[in-house]
């Protein structure tokens, strides 16, 4: 059942899939968050409470959900790495663990800066930024780790139990507003409910909200062919794909 | 359109600090993510011009080796 998935293991297969995905990718992802960008800065209504400082929710409700997705993605590599050994899964947490940091440090400083206005501070030790703050660290952590040891097999496998311990960290984040007493709002949407914001604002955020997932998506396909390219380096079709083409090769 | 002017959209009701800062920090960010992608590619496309320069050292001293070799044998 699972044949088809067998080449991918290695990592030309691997190299040449993700390059026939990386442009439709990019631009896709340019396209719908630019589309969701410009309905949410302009085109949303203010809030009727928050005025237009409500506007940062466009980037940072997407940033902190594709935080934690990443981070999930990364610890089923992480799992996959270390019971089926394969390389391609050791190599994409090399991938997700940069993209999901800067995902991180977006919601972290887009949260201070909704905070200072709405809640008069910029930053506050409670539940939900204690545990988003925690994710930060576990993603450098984890990244350190990979990169800390000369055998790169060595460093993925301590970088993989880093990412499935921390892995706990990510219900604590989704459920911290409902747990503790905490200055964070609880999720405006849920799978479960209908949103409580009118369509004119949640429309632009799920269109900002997929912009991030296909944005995402990309750089860590991207960062998976480098990591692919810098594994094989001694092999005869690395050579060939960085030396015969030193423009298409981004 | 919520703004009437481009001056009020700048303002953003008074928020105006905030929220560019948010958006200004997400920019850097994010483009700091692809110039670190950029330069990424580009360290590795010279250590493959490395190695491949270090493969053509190898072979011609192999080559001279193999000529010293034959001359030395009549």
């Amino acid at each position: 059942m699972w044949r088809w998935l067998h080449p991918y293991a290695k990592g030309q297969a691997s190299y040449q899939l993700l390059g026939r995905w990386l442009p439709w990718l990019t631009g896709s992802a340019l396209l719908v968050l630019a589309v969701g960008l410009v309905w949410g800065l302009l085109f949303a209504p203010p809030d009727y409470q928050q005025g237009d400082s409500y506007r940062i929710i466009f980037i940072h409700v997407p940033s902190a959900m594709l935080s934690m997705g990443t981070y999930t993605g990364m610890a089923i590599a992480a799992l996959v790495a270390l019971v089926w050994q394969i390389r391609t899964a050791e190599w994409s947490i090399a991938a997700m663990a940069p993209v999901g940091a800067v995902l991180t440090f977006i919601s972290l400083i887009t949260g201070a800066a909704w905070g200072k206005p709405m809640w008069g501070t910029w930053w506050e030790w409670d539940a939900r930024m204690t545990s988003q703050l925690i994710l930060l660290f576990l993603y450098l952590g984890v990244l350190a780790l990979y990169h800390a040891f000369n055998d790169s097999r060595t460093g993925a496998k301590a970088a993989s139990i880093l990412a499935l311990v921390g892995v706990v960290n990510i219900p604590i984040i989704h459920f911290s507003v409902y747990w503790w007493n905490s200055l964070h709002q609880g999720a405006t949407i849920t799978k479960f409910a209908k949103p409580s914001m009118p369509p004119d604002m949640y429309i632009p955020l799920f269109v900002c909200i997929f912009g991030f997932m296909l944005m995402t998506a990309a750089f860590i396909t991207q960062r998976l062919r480098h990591e692919i390219l810098r594994q094989e380096l001694h092999r005869p079709w690395v050579q060939q794909v960085l030396l015969n083409s030193p423009v298409k090769e981004q | 359109m919520a703004f009437a002017s481009f001056a009020e959209f700048i303002a953003m009701g008074g928020y105006g600090f905030y929220v560019w800062l948010s958006y200004g920090a997400t920019a850097l960010a994010l483009l700091a993510l692809v110039w670190h992608g950029r330069a990424a590619s580009r360290q590795l496309q010279q250590a493959a011009l490395q190695q491949a320069q270090r493969q053509q050292r190898l072979a011609r001293r192999q080559q001279q080796q193999q000529q010293l070799e034959g001359s030395n044998q009549p």
